[in-house]
């Protein structure tokens, strides 16, 4: 017999069981949560290298006089627009008026000016003062207009304001933006548990539209089989750049996941040491160029096809040109030449590793290709800071395997101590005119010819662009799956 | 007595200043320079010599070495060279999460090992202790990280009743807090369950053989009780033992596992730390360890004294 207890009981618990997926649903909209390898250290990106504190920080809390859209194209920012005088010198930037930063403090020109100036002085550890190197005066007449003028004629000065290094900090608060950083971008930082979440809410009072997103928590989970869990389990909406290429198979199999494999800027390369024998002869070089087969590679360390390069140049670029072509696979050329240098039985070298699995894994691979030509690589692993010292720092190293992931980082192979040490006059030469050259065109050509130049004297080993492989639940929209700079920008992300 | 003391509490502080040296000697010929790797591929030497000089790397080798010491015995451990934060609030913000980690995978372990080491022992060359030696053999074989991914895959992945991963922090409530540290504690208490299952039994086994209890039995004391009141008391102090050298295993594995659940405890931070040649956070937490380690043996001396009072006099 149905008592009334029994049937009040039961009309209650359907009304919860309604309400608790309704209720769940209502908050799934305005909140995401993501997944990151790694945690930022801090959070001011103008005092540190880490890609992490970009990928959180930049376009969500701070913003730059302009920014790079996910196309890799620079658009307006805090600056609405600029101008470039006749004299390729003088850039006029017209300010946003209603900008604001996080403490209610009006954003204006002076804030700029501060930004710029505190990036080169000399207690700053700013890592990329060529930004501002070129900058000879900075004025800031009202607060809508700031004019800066350069030394020389400066072909990426404006690109250089997209970074992360380039973000303008009120003079009030930046001296904690370290903790508790206070920005003019579209999210505040809320709260950050170290070690484990960083949580942004919307900033209500942004000049531009309004994001979708309410709140965003950024998870920081660096083991592989703890991403795959993570995501499987529910609990993360998005993982930027999967470290378990391993998995992508079975996450594609669950309909509730979309996996894209994007580009990124970082090129991977079997870094040479050219300035020292048997390695400073083109011959050998090129030798070891005909023997990395990049096919096998890529499916050695990730299991399926990437996109290869020939030169030191990303494909997310305008101005890329495909030249991986310029060595086809071939043992008996790459032999002769080997012959040709004086080397007809190959000779031993070392090959030194450090961490990441893309290098770990790529070494054993890469080991086992010039062994064919008897060119015989020990492999030394070694930890990061280790890498950064002997074999970046002191140059100590016949050959190593590492990703660039800094976007346009070709003048690289102009500094004759940079760790390669690839010195071609030539070559400096091509890239001290495409930095005076302020038309677009000619520059793309330009930077055509550098990659032409470097390909032809097979100064490293060029192998293929880091994937980011992103996952995100199937009705989650608007999160970047390339990566022309690594961001995770929040302003158009919603759910569908 | 107080002659005994003093000697101990020499020694203690001797053993802490000792690897206080070998801690600093170690970290400073490890290469590497950790403003280099704060600064990345790209950095500008300016920028270097700025952060160095921040991070107080441009100092003396003795000085540094002194000026640490000092920290330590005042309380200040340094600002953390990424976090660019005191450690002393980073190792705070660590331990809300490792302590209550460690102590659930002690309690657990402890109800789950002394018992069953009981059982076996009262069993003995029966069904019941055969199933217990499976048991501890399969507690001991099994590695705690693939254990650890078991129970997610189980309770996390296909019954979605856990988290996977990850710490909300205590301000998200208790209840949401605990439930994430539940399976990293299982995980962490199983291998050491197996072990203090072993341990009680071999320690039980053997004092049953002793007079005492033959003369218990023998006074009419029901078996039952002889058990409790003489044998597994008796048998406690190794078992006491075990546990305490058990703490510094734990810590071990806690690294592994607070790696395999994404738990932002001290054993991440030691991970992290290294990883990222947070040279200053490495120091004081490895000074940490061996000052936790030091102190528990301490203890474990102390706790001898409680179970058994017949040490107590002999000292």
């Amino acid at each position: 017999m149905t008592t009334r207890r029994d049937l009040l009981a039961g009309a209650g618990l359907t009304a919860l069981a309604i309400q608790l997926p309704l209720s769940a649903f209502a908050q799934a909209k305005d909140s995401v949560t993501i997944g990151m390898t790694l945690e930022p250290p801090t959070l001011d990106p103008t005092s540190g290298a880490a890609q992490a504190i970009r990928e959180v920080v930049l376009q969500n809390i701070f913003e730059g006089l302009v920014a790079m859209d996910r196309t890799g194209k620079l658009v307006p920012a805090l600056a609405e627009s600029w101008t470039l005088a006749a004299d390729n010198l003088t850039y006029t930037f017209k300010l946003r008026p209603n900008a604001r930063f996080h403490d209610g403090t009006p954003f204006s020109s002076r804030d700029v000016k501060f930004s710029f100036e505190r990036a080169v002085g000399p207690d700053s550890t700013n890592a990329q003062r060529w930004i501002f190197t070129p900058i000879e005066s900075i004025e800031a007449p009202d607060p809508v207009r700031l004019i800066i003028k350069l030394k020389q004629p400066t072909a990426n000065f404006v690109y250089g304001l997209s970074w992360g290094d380039a973000i303008v900090v009120s003079s009030a608060t930046a001296a904690n933006n370290k903790t508790n950083p206070i920005g003019t971008g579209p999210f505040k930082f809320a709260r950050w548990n170290r070690g484990d979440r960083l949580e942004l809410a919307r900033n209500d009072e942004y000049w531009g539209a309004k994001p979708a997103l309410a709140k965003a928590v950024f998870r920081f989970i660096s083991d592989p089989q703890a991403q795959v869990a993570a995501l499987r389990a529910g609990d993360i909406d998005v993982f930027t750049n999967l470290s378990a290429p391993e998995a992508i198979p079975q996450l594609k199999a669950d309909p509730k996941l979309k996996v894209t494999l994007g580009k990124t800027e970082g090129e991977t390369i079997l870094a040479i040491n050219n300035a020292k024998a048997p390695f400073s002869d083109v011959r050998v070089r090129q030798a070891i160029s005909h023997v990395l087969d990049r096919k096998t590679i890529a499916l050695g360390i990730y299991g399926f096809d990437l996109d290869y390069i020939g030169s030191h140049f990303s494909p997310l670029h305008p101005a890329y040109v495909d030249l991986t072509g310029t060595y086809p696979v071939d043992l008996a050329k790459a032999k002769s030449l080997l012959a040709a240098a004086g080397f007809p039985k190959g000779f031993e070298c070392t090959l030194r590793l450090p961490p990441p699995a893309y290098a770990r894994r790529g070494g054993e691979i890469v080991a086992a290709l010039l062994a064919q030509i008897g060119i015989t690589a020990k492999i030394e692993p070694l930890e990061f800071p280790q890498w950064l010292e002997r074999v970046f720092k002191a140059r100590d190293f016949d050959l190593t395997i590492i990703s660039h992931t800094e976007p346009l980082d070709i003048a690289n192979y102009a500094r004759d101590d940079y760790y390669f040490q690839y010195r071609n006059p030539e070559f400096k030469a091509l890239i001290e005119k495409i930095d005076r050259t302020v038309d677009e065109a000619e520059r793309n050509k330009l930077y055509g010819d550098a990659q032409r130049m470097l390909a032809r004297d097979a100064v490293n080993g060029f192998l293929f662009i880091l994937p980011k492989i992103t996952v995100t639940k199937a009705d989650l929209d608007g999160m970047w799956t390339d990566w022309p700079l690594p961001l995770t920008p929040l302003a158009e992300v919603r759910w569908r | 007595m107080t002659g005994y003391l003093l000697r101990r509490l020499l020694s203690f502080f001797a053993t802490l200043l000792s690897a206080a040296i070998v801690i600093f000697l170690v970290l400073e010929v490890l290469p590497g320079d950790p403003a280099a790797v704060t600064l990345g591929l790209n950095a500008a030497p300016e920028a270097l010599a700025a952060l160095r000089a921040e991070m107080g790397l441009d100092q003396p080798a003795l000085l540094r070495f002194f000026s640490w010491i000092g920290g330590l015995i005042t309380g200040d451990l340094g600002l953390s060279y990424t976090y660019r934060v005191p450690v002393t609030q980073l190792i705070g913000e660590r331990m809300v999460v490792t302590l209550p980690l460690a102590s659930m995978a002690i309690l657990l372990a402890s109800a789950i090992g002394i018992p069953l080491g009981a059982l076996a022992a009262a069993n003995h060359n029966r069904a019941g202790d055969a199933a217990v030696m499976v048991f501890a053999q399969a507690g001991l074989a099994i590695p705690n990280f693939w254990f650890g991914l078991l129970l997610v895959l189980v309770f996390a992945v296909g019954a979605g009743w856990l988290p996977a991963g990850g710490f909300p922090g205590w301000h998200a409530g208790f209840w949401p807090a605990l439930k994430s540290l539940l399976l990293p504690a299982v995980a962490l208490a199983l291998p050491q369950a197996a072990i203090l299952a072993r341990v009680t039994r071999s320690a039980m086994l053997e004092t049953m053989q002793e007079d005492y209890v033959r003369t218990a039995r023998a006074k009419g004391v029901s078996r039952r009780r002889t058990m409790l009141r003489h044998v597994l008391r008796n048998a406690l102090i190794p078992v006491v033992t075990v546990l305490g050298l058990q703490f510094s295993v734990l810590l071990a594995g806690a690294i592994i596992i607070e790696n395999v659940f994404a738990l932002p405890g001290l054993g991440r931070l030691v991970f992290q730390s290294i990883a990222q040649h947070d040279l200053i956070v490495v120091k004081d937490l490895v000074m940490l360890f061996s000052g936790l380690v030091v102190f528990i043996n301490f203890a474990i001396e102390l706790l001898y004294g409680l179970i058994d009072p017949r040490l107590r006099q002999a000292s």
